[in-house]
């Protein structure tokens, strides 16, 4: 066994291959791999793949530039498990999967009663367009719009300045404290902890919302009062 | 001369891409450019059938790429244009037979004696969207005024600004002005505040498309079709020449006095 494979791990998966790339860099993960397909080429032939990459992070370009050569010898990328917020957001950008539906997902609903902390936020300056989800463990706030079939699941707060028609889920872990704001508050669905709202009607004039759960324990939005 | 490679895409299917790349094919074509359209959907095929060429097909895209003919072979030239071409694509494999670098090495082998090459992708964000886009300089997003359709382009319009190499522009087909004007349709408006995008033109909704389709003979060669009008607009757009929209609300006077007349909505 040389070097290259022990930086490569294959496992079989039901009906994809799960590759495991533990090398320092990501120069080394790529090229150590691409040696290990083009030797055995027969075997992974047609193969659909989930790659496991660890805590690295991936631009769209190296992202992209893998799935390209990986294409040209007839596999296809389809999932990209990474512990990096910045590969998971690339893999969803380029609409690979980043979880497989087998695994159990770690996250279990413990309610908190704390409120959510001003430690940690995900400023994104963007729009978030359909099929984009975006997941974080703390408040988002978002300077853009969120579309239709946009998601956004965060365990803090989240405050969009812009307009909201996607779904947004905030204090995902449980936190009943969460509030959910926006200049435009139109989701086709809100969530705080597990209380659900329904089809929140498009404005005619939209004003500034803020949702979040009232005194009888149902999720409310209302217009948000300057003072 | 070097060929812009133009990408017709729009995520959900039927939405007009392989009108839309016939129209604009023949439209350029009518200026004067010379033009080349590559059918990206493997495995089901009708650009062929749009341009009017089904019955001429000998060799397809897949064959120049595995070799079994040279790209001049699979090439086949349009009734009307002497400068219009079609690569077809194989209608007996799938998506797999090619590969993006596969496109990339065509295109690049037809880029120095053209103007335009038109590649028409098939729907979806799969396989055959990547084969598409992978060697395009240009991408036009094409969308119907419906949530469905609207929805899939902002998927699309996603993807390609990820990538970051592609400024999408956007054509709004299929607009039914008094639909609009009545509310019961999406307005040009409502589509691009959503995708905010560079929109490069309407064309509203007109049967002769259909026709043409049908027949095999693009309503960019009927002067008086306002369909083809719009496509005409679209490919000058392409060559870089301002040309202002259509004014759609002259067309909407007729259809609402023609649907008043029949009885239907004001």
């Amino acid at each position: 066994m040389n070097a290259t494979s022990s930086t490569v791990q294959i496992k079989g998966l039901r009906d994809s291959l799960l590759v495991a790339l533990t090398g320092e860099t990501w120069e080394e993960n790529q090229s150590a791999l691409l040696t290990q397909i083009d030797e055995r080429a027969s075997f992974f032939q047609g193969a659909r793949l989930v790659l496991d990459i660890g805590t690295q992070a991936l631009g769209v370009d190296e992202m992209v530039q893998l799935r390209d050569l990986l294409s040209e010898r007839g596999i296809s990328l389809w999932a990209v498990l990474s512990e990096s917020p910045k590969t998971e957001k690339t893999a969803q950008l380029l609409g690979l999967a980043t979880r497989l539906s087998n695994k159990p997902r770690v996250e279990e609903k413990r309610p908190s009663a704390e409120p959510v902390g001003e430690d940690a936020a995900l400023f994104l300056s963007k729009t978030l367009r359909s099929g984009t989800r975006i997941e974080y463990p703390g408040n988002v706030v978002i300077f853009g719009d969120v579309n239709p079939g946009a998601e956004v699941v965060a365990e803090g707060n989240v405050i969009v300045w812009g307009r909201v028609r996607g779904v947004i889920h905030a204090g995902a872990k449980g936190n009943r404290q969460a509030i959910i704001c926006a200049l435009d508050l139109s989701a086709t669905q809100l969530r705080i902890a597990d209380e659900v709202s329904a089809t929140l009607k498009p404005q005619k004039n939209p004003r500034p919302e803020v949702a979040s759960i009232n005194k009888d324990g149902r999720l409310q939005a209302e217009l948000w009062q300057p003072g | 001369m070097t060929a812009k490679v133009v990408t017709i895409t729009s995520g959900k299917g039927g939405v007009g891409k392989t009108t839309a790349v016939a129209n604009l094919a023949t439209a350029l074509a009518a200026d004067g450019k010379k033009v080349v359209c590559i059918d990206g959907d493997i495995g089901l095929r009708n650009l062929d059938i749009v341009l009017g060429l089904e019955n001429r097909i000998v060799y397809d895209v897949v064959d120049v790429i595995e070799g079994r003919c040279r790209l001049r072979q699979a090439m086949i030239r349009d009734k009307h244009f002497e400068q219009l071409f079609l690569i077809p694509a194989a209608q007996t494999r799938d998506k797999n037979a090619v590969s993006p670098s596969d496109m990339v090495r065509v295109c690049d082998e037809l880029r120095p004696d053209h103007d335009f090459i038109l590649i028409d992708s098939p729907a979806g964000i799969e396989r055959g969207f990547r084969n598409s886009i992978a060697a395009a300089d240009k991408v036009l997003v094409v969308t119907n005024p419906e949530v469905s359709a609207v929805r899939d382009a902002d998927r699309v319009v996603g993807i390609l600004e990820a990538e970051e190499k592609y400024a999408p522009a956007l054509i709004l087909n299929r607009l039914n002005p008094a639909m609009v004007k009545s509310h019961d349709m999406l307005s040009a408006a409502d589509v691009l505040d959503l995708l905010a995008i560079q929109l490069i033109g309407i064309v509203p909704e007109d049967e002769s498309v259909i026709v043409g389709s049908n027949r095999g003979a693009p309503v960019a060669l009927e002067p008086k079709s306002r369909a083809g009008q719009a496509f005409r607009n679209i490919a000058k757009r392409l060559q870089g020449q301002e040309v202002p929209f259509l004014d759609l609300d002259k067309q909407d006077g007729l259809w609402g006095r023609l649907q008043r007349l029949t009885g239907g909505r004001k």
